[in-house]
């Protein structure tokens, strides 16, 4: 169990696509492409624009964070009573694109989600670990 | 992505004085509500209250001994924080592979 820990609350998906930039970034921020591969949304790539991904099982709650075309996009993602912040990231290759996404879970009753990430829910995980490593 | 058994129990460990008290039954072990209250900075009232929630989410579990009443962690059921990585893994695996069938489908 507290080798599982270690990584709780984040999850990273690292992926070369033959593509370029560009044109992922079309498939992350256009809404009818979004759809086509994630959920339904009202997505705008737009600084503070609060938006909604809806799925068969739900809905996600979300608001974007951070806007550099071709390079990064990230959004707090609120669902299941857990806020997160999702990151992508384009780094170009010789083939194409190095495509990264970081999912960071925080505590929800944070309301500057971002900065959340980095105080509340990792210092208690830092803390479970320690717990969990002594009862081995 | 069950929603359930997750949000009951992030909600329990959102507040952070809830999650204090659980942190503390975690290193030091089994206690009774006067000693968490003596040095949580909240009344015994609140500490009682946030021992309810953490005891209906899974996470604490009491124990009877005469008049006295002891609180002690069940770790076990922070398994469902590892679930919710293993499920986002999975979810956003698949995600990656509708994205690229798609950039496949799309002009230049």
């Amino acid at each position: 169990m507290s080798e599982a820990s270690t990584e709780t609350l984040s999850v990273v998906v690292d992926r070369e696509m033959p593509f370029p930039p560009e044109k992922i970034w079309r498939a992350l921020t256009r809404p009818h492409l979004i759809e086509e591969w994630l959920m339904k949304n009202d997505f705008k790539p737009v600084v503070d624009h609060e938006f909604t991904f809806r799925g068969d099982w739900g809905s996600v709650d979300c608001q974007v964070m951070e806007v550099e075309p071709n390079k990064t996009l990230s959004y707090s993602w609120g669902a299941m009573g857990l806020g997160s912040v999702v990151t992508w990231t384009l780094t170009p290759t010789r083939a194409g694109t190095q495509l990264r996404m970081e999912q960071v879970g925080f505590r929800p009753d944070q309301q500057q989600a971002y900065r959340g990430a980095t105080a509340g829910w990792p210092r208690f995980f830092a803390a479970m670990e320690q717990v969990l490593a002594r009862m081995e | 992505m069950t929603p359930d058994p997750h949000d009951i129990l992030f909600r329990s460990l959102a507040d952070p004085t809830r999650r204090a008290i659980f942190e503390r039954l975690c290193r030091e072990g089994e206690q009774t509500v006067g000693a968490l209250t003596a040095r949580s900075g909240v009344s015994q009232p609140a500490v009682s209250k946030h021992l309810g929630v953490l005891k209906r989410a899974g996470l604490v579990r009491d124990r009877h001994e005469g008049r006295q009443t002891h609180y002690g962690a069940q770790l076990g059921a922070l398994a469902a924080l590892i679930d919710w990585t293993s499920q986002m893994a999975g979810f956003w695996q698949n995600r990656f592979d509708n994205l690229e069938d798609l950039l496949r489908r799309m002009d230049q």
